[in-house]
């Protein structure tokens, strides 16, 4: 079963990405790759006073999704979205755990409401009013898979356009020990049953059980697998190159994604 | 939307272990609710608290996934034959058709917790023996039913705060329905910890006594823990017309609030008239509501106001929350449970520990059971960050 997609717009942000096409040129091997820490964009988007309250992960999140629906020309107030993230903001996390470890357990009000899962795609729909479904997910390791079979689903079967967010941020000590993610990364996508105009390229999925696909440039592989919402960096190759193609991405431990590309002339 | 069958499902919460239990509660209309003493917690609250849970052991290949979330999945996957209907769906559909849809708000977090409490003093390390994938992480308890039913399909956490257990019908519904799987096992499971306990008490949204969901003295949740699942197929050729099926689901955002819903219900309605529209149905289809029924005067305000906008003042509805508390990332396939229940046994739960119904709220809230043919019920769940889902189930025939 094969599930399929045209994708109108992109966008990136991660260790010496800053937007898509930066990142096309590097991926598409027109410029070395320079590791650099991940800059994040304010999110001027949102009020000041919600502004003020958000984290390195929903920064990310607003950041690739905006690139991502203003190269679309797709109105946000209209896209049903999908988030997909390995974990919600570390450093948020870290405070609470913190907090509630010393003796008069005192948590903020507003860090618990920014600790759940699904704050930044909270932040979205305030951002930009969008009311429209959005679901959250959490595949630990296989996070951008599961991203995007959701959101390839749900463009099959309510054939509405649907935008993809996957994204995430590293922890502080001590709990980065235990889960050494380096720097924030996160790559959205618009994706839309029917080509239009400014389509860029045809996607479709099914999945398999080959062997993944690496990165054949050694800090780009070392960033592949280091942040899980980079293991799209297979699959971003193709659409960088605008060539047709296939890759295999990494999944679950059972399972990978095999991603077809056709680009749009 | 096509119709899906609940082909089984079971549930764990404070009210009972597995679908006897739980019902013998609903008609008794006996709470769960007790006085917080959970672990070293010092609120004043009351909780829904499941006995047992850490008797519950894992099998020994799992045991990096040993927590109280798992534990308590674990708990629920024994009751009601579940565990061998998911087996039984693997054969009979192959181990890569069956996928894994689970909501949980805060997964296994409570090691976390415990850990940060024995931090080396020098290098401020976590202990050696906690493990972060298979216990913190959201997806540890989706990973941990996968891996302990031997299903190599698609698998997920949907973590949409307290939505979350019913926005994984939908996330199942489409896979489903894109040909990608032939069954799936859905549900929830939330656990007892600090982080939850102390966030909504400081947000002063936790009562000190038993929640009172649409009482004119309402003043907070009861936190609650449950696991409940449900293992849903194509509605197949002949089906048994006393099946229970799911007929509908709507999705919608607020654009409005992290901690607070849109004071006119906006978001909820819409997710309400999004699942009937799905299920094809009028309002009057509608035989009884199972309110999300928070118990803070916000949330059932606004979800009064939006179902009447809906409904109308007539539709039978109440919150089960008083019985069970709020079961947060579970609450939506708990109550997924409870509305399947309602159906099979002809049962309209009365909404307990509410005494004098808050005169402003305009939706027919039932404090006594109604013993009646019920053949469709909406269910509401609603969560931070203003996400809000509606599912609806009705008899097959």
């Amino acid at each position: 079963m094969r599930l399929s997609a045209y994708i109108d717009g992109l966008g990136i942000l991660g260790p010496g990405f800053s937007n898509w096409p930066g990142a096309a040129a590097v991926l598409s091997g027109q410029q070395a790759y320079r590791p650099a820490a991940t800059v994040l964009p304010a999110p001027t988007i949102l009020p000041a006073a919600e502004r003020r309250r958000t984290g390195r992960v929903v920064k990310v999140a607003l950041g690739v999704a905006l690139e991502a629906t203003a190269q679309s020309g797709e109105d946000p107030r209209n896209l049903a979205s999908v988030f997909s993230s390995s974990g919600a903001d570390g450093h948020n996390c870290h405070e609470i755990c913190q907090a509630l470890s010393l003796p008069g357990r005192e948590i903020s009000p507003t860090r618990f409401a920014n600790s759940v899962h699904n704050a930044a795609s909270g932040y979205w729909s305030i951002a930009t009013g969008a009311m429209a479904e959005s679901n959250v997910l959490c595949a630990f390791d296989a996070s951008f898979g599961a991203g995007l079979l959701e959101a390839l689903a749900q463009v099959a079967v309510d054939e509405a356009p649907v935008l993809l967010v996957a994204y995430d941020s590293e922890y502080p000590q001590p709990l980065h020990a235990k889960r050494p993610l380096p720097d924030v990364f996160g790559v959205a996508m618009v994706l839309t049953l029917q080509r239009r105009p400014g389509s860029l390229a045809r996607v479709d999925a099914a999945l398999s059980d080959s062997d993944f696909d690496r990165m054949e440039d050694t800090a780009l592989e070392a960033l592949r697998c280091a942040i899980p919402a980079a293991r799209s960096l297979p699959l971003l190759r193709l659409l960088a190159a605008r060539i047709s193609g296939s890759a295999i991405l990494e999944y679950l431990d059972v399972s990978r994604i095999e991603v077809r590309i056709e680009p749009c002339a | 939307m096509r119709p899906l069958l609940l082909k089984k499902f079971t549930a764990v919460s404070c009210i009972g272990k597995g679908l006897a239990a739980t019902l013998q509660s609903l008609e008794e209309q006996r709470s769960g609710l007790s006085i917080c003493q959970f672990e070293t917690v010092d609120i004043d609250t009351h909780i829904g608290e499941v006995p047992g849970v850490d008797d519950a052991r894992l099998p020994d290949d799992l045991r990096k996934f040993d927590c109280r979330n798992n534990r308590l999945a674990e708990l629920a996957l024994q009751q009601d034959g579940f565990f061998d209907a998911v087996q039984q769906a693997a054969e009979q559909w192959g181990r890569r058709r069956v996928g894994v849809f689970l909501g949980t708000s805060t997964a296994g977090i409570l090691q976390t917790e415990l850990a940060y409490r024995e931090r080396d003093p020098v290098s401020g390390a976590l202990p050696s023996s906690f493990e972060y994938g298979s216990t913190h992480n959201s997806f540890s308890v989706a990973d941990y039913l996968r891996r302990r039913c031997h299903l190599d399909g698609p698998a997920v956490a949907v973590s949409c705060a307290c939505a979350s257990s019913a926005k994984v019908f939908g996330s199942a519904r489409r896979m489903i329905e894109a040909g990608l799987i032939d069954a799936a096992v859905v549900g929830g499971v939330d656990s007892l910890c600090l982080t939850t306990l102390y966030g909504f008490h400081s947000l002063q949204l936790s009562s000190p006594v038993p929640c009172r969901p649409f009482d004119a003295a309402r003043d907070g949740i009861s936190i609650g823990e449950a696991a409940a699942f449900a293992l849903l197929e194509r509605v197949p050729e002949g089906v048994n017309p006393a099946s229970v099926l799911l007929l509908g689901i709507g999705e919608s955002s607020d654009a409005y609030h992290m901690s607070a819903p849109h004071p006119e219900g906006l978001g909820a309605r819409r997710a309400m008239q999004a699942a009937l529209a799905a299920a094809a149905l009028q309002p009057g289809d509608i035989d009884y509501i199972n309110l999300h029924g928070t118990g803070t005067p916000s949330n059932d305000r606004a979800e009064s106001q939006a179902v009447t906008s809906i409904f109308g003042p007539t539709t039978p509805c109440s919150s089960t929350k008083g019985a069970t508390g709020h079961t947060l990332g579970a609450a939506g396939a708990l109550e997924a449970v409870i509305s399947a229940l309602a159906i099979e046994n002809g049962l309209m739960p009365g909404g307990v520990h509410t005494t004098q119904i808050d005169p402003t709220l305009t939706a027919l809230y039932i404090r006594d059971n109604r013993r009646t043919p019920v053949a469709r019920v909406l269910s509401n769940s609603f969560g931070f960050g203003g996400t809000n889902c509606s599912l609806i189930f009705g008899r097959a025939g």
